[in-house]
């Protein structure tokens, strides 16, 4: 039977496009900010997991193991696990496993990343997720698959680069209010829809930046949770599937594998209409049309529809749904796995009341992290409650 | 982020000091070589290729006709039947102008690319390739399109042997 998994603990470093700290550093100062904030010390953390995308970025094979003594996972039983840009939610769902299994009663979550040692662009890694025969020779690259994506996901229900510009408009401007942020700013649709077109409809700032960071959070089973917080954030739905690497084969205007994993999560935790349960939401936003994507197969907006729920201000700080409260990928930066293991803490400090200035406006008690990534392949889900 | 913590660790590189190179850093460079085997069924559909057609593999079962081919039914999980050739014309599944190269620098000439449903196979069996021959304003989701191929002496059993699609 499984057992009740609690997140007692959060930390996260700066996001910036080059830092000084090596992963191992970053993930240090990540996890000793997690530990310190729910009371702890090493010596009470029984299994890490860890989470890094592409071993690519850093030119270090055997990364999991390579910044393992940043980790605090010496001597542990410590698993690294990769599901390209979904990692950073897959990684509490790995601890998840080890505490809801009854193994471990602790477990400590870091999700690292720096992307900046690849030279001349981190970009550049994207080339090889690639098929190498009938892809590659083409001159691919990552953005391709997102262009590609939004012009048929506005294709199919009529949907204006202006719409989706809200999104980058309101992410950055929340990140203003973060103290990690590498890219908070007021900006205006205008901005957006002058800003250089890179890969068309794909404009420069419907785009995430390029990003060094870590985040850690840390699971406790119901019984230790108890003992350490009156305010623990319980773990109580997580979802997580993928779909085949042939892309083009796909509906591109619907993100089915998030539809699953969001279901998963969903029947776990108990809820049975996410639109009116679920108070606050940190979906997966490298581009600001993937945070509508992402709504959509996460059922908080219908087909085509979170592009108006996005005009009418629903998704605001204040509205009835309010959507990336901390600013998201595309204001907070994306260090990939860094940033969605971003999203869990900041669901968690929401639903204590803790997110200070970000703080959403309505009461909020259940809120939900995703990512996405791979080959638009994969959908990872968390849903948590106060 | 929690209003208890008042400090947040890391120490960025400005942009001023990479360009004065004001950093400790240690370079090098990766060069590998790989030699990949094209596999049983795209090593088919490379031979083909260079006959100037294009082929896909059947399942009987979901009766899907699957482009790129695969030996096995990834939905049924079984076998694939038989080889099909199916047509190189197709239909702009979407599009896209990319003004960057494969490491993020920008394009003098943008590379019009497309995903291309392929007549002849099941709906929705789109390729990835390139566009030429049109005018960027008027591409459209939608448009018809067919195969532009090298000439037989120069095709080599490459997705390469298509030049690009061009609309019909
Ligand atoms: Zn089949």
């Amino acid at each position: 039977m499984k057992r009740r998994v609690a997140i007692v603990g959060a930390g996260i470093t700066l996001f910036r496009r080059r830092m000084l700290e090596t992963p191992k550093e970053l993930s240090f100062e990540a996890s000793k900010m997690a530990l310190d904030s729910a009371g702890l010390t090493l010596k009470d953390i029984q299994s890490v997991v860890s989470g890094s995308a592409p071993d690519a970025f850093d030119g270090v094979h055997m990364k999991g193991e390579y910044y393992l003594d940043g980790m605090g996972a010496i001597g542990k039983p410590h698993e690294r696990v990769y599901v390209g840009g979904g990692t950073g939610v897959f990684t509490p769902i790995g601890g998840w496993w080890n505490v809801a299994s009854g193994l471990y009663d602790t477990c400590l979550c870091v999700a690292e990343e720096k992307m900046s040692p690849l030279h001349p662009h981190p970009q550049y890694a994207f080339w090889s997720i690639f098929d190498q025969i009938l892809e590659r020779p083409l001159g691919t690259t990552l953005l391709w698959i997102f262009s590609l994506e939004m012009r048929r996901y506005m294709h199919k229900y009529g949907i204006k680069e202006e719409e989706i510009a809200e999104v980058a408009v309101k992410n950055k401007g929340n990140a203003v209010d973060h103290p990690s942020a590498q890219l908070g700013a007021k900006i205006t649709v205008d901005d957006v829809m002058r800003s250089e077109p890179i890969c068309e409809p794909v404009k420069r700032l419907d785009v995430s930046p390029p990003s060094d960071g870590a985040a850690a959070v840390i699971l406790a089973s119901e019984k230790v949770a108890k003992k350490l917080t009156d305010q623990p954030v319980w773990l109580d739905g997580v979802g997580w599937t993928l779909d085949s690497t042939h892309w083009t084969n796909r509906d591109l205007a619907y993100p089915e594998y998030v539809e699953k994993a969001a279901k998963m999560a969903y029947k776990m935790a108990g809820i049975k209409n996410p639109r009116k349960e679920i108070d606050v939401a940190e979906p997966y936003d490298p581009f600001d049309y993937k945070e509508l994507h992402h709504l959509e197969g996460l059922q908080l907006a219908g087909k085509g529809e979170a592009p108006k729920m996005t005009v009418d201000g629903v998704t605001q700080r204040d509205g009835d749904l309010p959507v990336c409260p901390s600013g998201g990928l595309l204001g907070v930066g994306n260090p990939i796995a860094a940033a969605g293991m971003m999203k869990i803490c900041e669901i968690f400090w929401q639903l204590r009341g803790e997110a200070g200035k970000r703080q959403v406006k309505k009461d909020a008690r259940t809120g939900l992290a995703q990512a996405w990534g791979d080959l638009m392949q994969v959908g990872t889900v968390a849903v948590m409650r106060s | 982020m929690s209003q208890k913590i008042t400090s947040y660790q890391g120490r960025e590189i400005t942009p001023d000091e990479v360009k004065e190179g004001k950093y400790l850093d240690i370079v090098y460079k990766f060069e590998p070589k790989y030699s990949w085997a094209a596999g049983v069924a795209i090593s088919r559909f490379l031979t083909e290729l260079k006959d100037g057609k294009i082929v896909a593999r059947k399942c009987y079962k979901c009766e899907r006709i699957l482009v790129p081919p695969r030996m096995y039914c990834e939905q049924c999980y079984r076998p694939t039947d038989e080889w099909v050739q199916v047509k190189d014309t197709g239909t702009v599944n979407t599009f896209s102008i990319s003004h960057v190269g494969t490491d993020a620098r920008r394009l003098k000439t943008p590379i019009l690319v497309a995903v291309v449903d392929i007549d002849g196979a099941s709906p929705g069996m789109g390729i990835l390739h390139n566009l030429g021959e049109v005018e960027r304003s008027k591409i459209s989701v939608g448009m018809k399109v067919q195969a532009v191929w090298k000439g037989s002496e120069e095709r080599q059993g490459a997705i390469t042997d298509i030049r690009y699609f061009k609309p019909i």
